[in-house]
């Protein structure tokens, strides 16, 4: 019953507001009209969570989401500095989920749904994470032959290195000034291996391609306008069955960082029972075993993928604070910056 | 006759409180100290903590062309998330202008110098925060400038960690008072022991029984148990004093008595007239009874004399009843009362042979005493090797319905004394003596319910 009730109205006023305000991508309302609404602001795509939305409304006659999809640095722009109200917001970016946390702008919650969840999901009540998704590359499975798909870091500096101008505007990844989860990504990579610093020099010498979001990446990657793609969602890339033949996605060996996406209660929230009872809905669903069967993610603890030496979780806490820090990022922008303009 | 002592106060009772007082009190103490010990070792080494994360940040500043610039390095706040969940912030400033961070973090009091780092608990977006701060001097551009650098992180971790170790130092404390109220109550106990036993042992005394008390007790009884001695001892001469007293009262009146007896027989048989011969009669019985109460009195003196300090010697209970029967037998005869002797097995015992004799012979003398003309008297010693026994049973009407039990008390006699003399002293002294060697003494109506069937049993060792 995928039937998502559009207000255009509300829309046109929306975009008539956020002119000046942060940047909506998209806005979808689920249920009734003029129902209770439960306000959700979100990096996730409408499309992948909407069955998680219809099954939470399903015993909830009169309840409505209004979902917004913003990135995660809109998102981050709405709440901290504009301070818009919602009820409920769910982001890629651990970073900025944890900095709402920390400087204040989310509450607590405790539930038997939260029980479920262990250590490490979770950051003193307030973070309450749903997924665990790798950054993964994703590879033209047509322009690049078996042999030559590259299944570490290393290997893919060998191919760019050996073979220059068959890659040179083939490369993509994410535009981390833009991109919250890009920034995430490039920050961890950074903090772990000087390897992405040798590869980000390399692939800003092979005219890299920037992109705000994993989507475009994906069919970007697909279309065969570019071969590989570094630092995506394989979870994005994975449910693309429809591309299932056109791509492959690689976890590196080397190292795959694993984000966690995540779901805070805001403070002001309009419906604040709701938003527990949504967020313990998403946290049922996916921390219970087996998950339900709406969950769009791969189950958090038995996620497949990259092999167990090799998965770097990135951990919830106040470490990801640091490349928030203002200096810090003006910084590593910088470094990231002159690192693609090396010839 | 036991009179009831005047209580007050236990002297258990008052050691276990004060024990227990003061083990509470230790207990408290104890959780007190434990608490305020644990609370400053979780505040230093939360302390300590942000004192490295602020070290590490300000390890990352340095001076780059002719501008500071601050590399937050990732451990400098990670490792306050290994910590605990708590909220982390911070501020880098030079010269009051914040550099980066939470340029709303308050100020802290105190005056921050190089090389002494602050420690303040402030308040903060509403919580609770502990702050250090430090400071450093940096040469930019040849000018000095000081850097500061504040680490603040919330206390909710902190807060819970201290109740959980609060709450072990509580169980802490509890254990230590219930661990030291179980020896308290042990103690107390132990403490009144030797008081108890000396109690009892007093107590189970036989009513003669005035030796010193010998056995060994704590020092602090000891003056308690020399004056229960000496006081034994002044009771004992006084009892001695006046026993003895009575045995040379009674001594002294029976010679006279004699003498007065004597007398007015010869007198009786020289009066003729029936009125004077009455009253002499009256005279010479009166004289009886007042000779055997003195003899009996002697006797009973002679019996708490003996018993005192008994002397055993091995007794054949037979031979000694077998002797008394013939020693009596020419006064039954006067009454034409037979007196029947049988003996079954070794009736050996040990004892008094005197007292022994004693006794059997009041009781011997009783049957005779209170038998009408013409009747039998059954004397049977018996022994089992356990037991030394003798019963005499006669048939003289037995005790109607007098207490046999108060007839054993001293000058009490029955109802079926009129014309017979005596003093109420013989059964009195049979029971002393059986007491005096461990043994009892039976007052039964005989079997035939013609007269009365009295026991006198010793244990044969
Ligand atoms: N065999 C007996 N038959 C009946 N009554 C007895 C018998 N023996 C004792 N009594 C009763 O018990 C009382 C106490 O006896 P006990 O021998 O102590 O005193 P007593 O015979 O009166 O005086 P004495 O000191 O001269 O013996 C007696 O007065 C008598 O009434
Ligand atoms: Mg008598």
């Amino acid at each position: 019953m995928r039937n998502p009730l559009l207000s255009l109205a509300l829309i046109a006023s929306l975009w008539g507001v956020s002119a000046s305000a942060f940047e909506i991508e998209d806005r979808q309302w689920v249920g009734p009209e003029n129902a209770r609404a439960l306000t959700v602001i979100s990096t996730t795509d409408f499309d992948i969570l909407a069955p998680l939305m219809e099954s939470f409304l399903r015993n909830r006659p009169g309840v409505a989401v209004d979902y917004v999809v913003a990135s995660s640095s809109e998102l981050m722009k709405a709440i901290a500095d504009e301070g818009q109200t919602f009820d409920v917001a769910l982001s890629s970016a651990m970073d900025l989920q944890t900095k709402l946390a920390n400087d204040g702008f989310t509450r607590p919650h405790q539930s038997s749904a939260t029980a479920l969840i262990p250590g490490w999901g979770e950051w003193r009540n307030h973070v309450f994470a749903f997924s665990q998704e790798p950054a993964s590359m994703v590879v033209s499975a047509t322009a690049l032959t078996e042999a030559e798909m590259p299944r570490t870091r290393q290997a893919l500096i060998t191919l760019l290195r050996e073979q220059p101008d068959r890659f040179r505007g083939r490369i993509g990844t994410y535009d981390v000034s833009l991109s919250g989860l890009g920034y995430l990504f490039a920050t961890q990579d950074a903090r772990t291996s000087e390897t992405y610093w040798r590869l980000m020099e390399l692939m800003g010498g092979l005219d890299l391609q920037l992109y705000c979001c994993s989507g475009a990446m994906i069919e970007q990657v697909a279309d065969g306008e570019i071969f590989v793609a570094y630092n995506v969602l394989g979870s994005y890339a994975r449910a693309r069955a429809d591309l299932a033949d056109r791509i492959v996605v690689i976890d590196p060996e080397d190292y795959t960082h694993l984000m966690m996406r995540s779901a805070i209660l805001l403070n002001d929230a309009a419906q604040p029972e709701l938003a527990e009872a949504f967020v313990d809905h998403l946290i049922t669903a996916a921390w219970s075993n087996p998950p339900a069967p709406e969950y769009p993610f791969r189950h958090p603890l038995g996620a497949p993928g990259p092999s167990e030496s090799a998965r770097r979780p990135i951990q919830l806490g106040p470490g990801l604070l640091v490349y928030q820090d203002r200096e810090k990022r003006k910084r590593f922008l910088g470094e990231w910056v002159s690192a693609l303009r090396q010839e | 006759m036991t009179r009831r002592a005047h209580v007050s106060g236990s002297i258990r009772r008052r050691l276990l409180l004060q024990l227990l007082g003061s083990a509470a009190l230790l207990a408290a103490i104890l959780f007190v100290t434990v608490l305020g010990f644990v609370r400053d070792v979780a505040e230093e080494s939360h302390d300590s903590i942000l004192f490295a994360s602020a070290t590490s940040i300000m390890d990352s500043i340095a001076v780059n062309a002719g501008e500071v610039s601050v590399d937050l390095p990732y451990a400098a706040l990670s490792m306050l998330g290994n910590v605990s969940d708590d909220r982390v912030f911070y501020r880098v400033s030079r010269a009051g202008e914040v550099l980066t961070g939470y340029s709303d973090l308050p100020a802290g009091e105190a005056t921050v110098r190089a090389g002494q780092p602050v420690f303040e608990t402030l308040d903060y977006k509403g919580e609770t925060i502990r702050m250090v701060t430090s400071s450093r001097r940096l040469s930019l551009n040849g000018a000095p400038t000081d850097i500061e650098v504040s680490v603040a992180q919330t206390q909710n971790g902190q807060a819970a960690i201290l109740a959980r170790l609060s709450r072990s130092a509580l169980y802490l404390g509890i254990g230590f008072f219930v661990l030291s109220s179980a020896l308290a109550i042990w103690s107390a106990q132990s403490s009144v022991r030797p008081l108890k036993s000396l109690a009892q042992a007093v107590s189970r005394r036989g009513p003669k029984d005035l030796r010193p008390v010998s056995r060994p007790v704590p020092s602090e009884m000891a003056p308690l148990v020399s004056s229960l001695n000496t006081f034994i001892d002044r009771l004992g001469v006084s009892l001695t004093r006046s026993e003895d007293f009575i045995a040379e009262a009674a001594h002294r009146v029976r010679t006279p008595l004699a003498t007065v007896r004597t007398q007015a027989e010869i007198t009786l048989r020289r009066v003729e007239k029936e009125e004077n011969r009455g009253s002499l009669r009256e005279m010479i019985r009166a004289i009886d009874e007042t000779s055997r109460a003195s003899g009996q009195l002697l006797d009973h003196a002679m019996v708490s004399f003996r018993t005192d300090s008994l002397e055993r010697v091995d007794i054949d209970l037979a031979e000694l009843a077998r002797e008394l029967v013939e020693r009596l037998r020419p006064v039954a005869d006067l009454k034409d009362i037979d007196l029947h002797f049988a003996n079954s097995g070794t009736p050996r015992m040990s004892g008094d042979a005197i007292l022994i004799q004693n006794a059997v012979r009041n009781i011997l003398d009783n049957a005779i005493k209170y038998s009408p003309p013409e009747r039998q008297v059954h004397i049977r010693v018996s022994g089992d090797g356990a037991q030394a026994r003798v019963s005499i049973e006669d048939e003289a009407g037995g005790f109607g319905t007098t207490d046999t039990h108060a007839l054993t008390e001293r000058f009490v006699r029955g109802e079926n004394t009129q014309g017979v003399v005596g003093s109420g002293l013989g059964l009195t002294i049979a029971r002393e003596v059986a007491e005096a060697h461990g043994g009892t003494l039976t007052i039964e109506t005989s079997k035939s319910g013609a007269g009365a069937c009295v026991t006198l049993c010793f244990p044969s060792h």
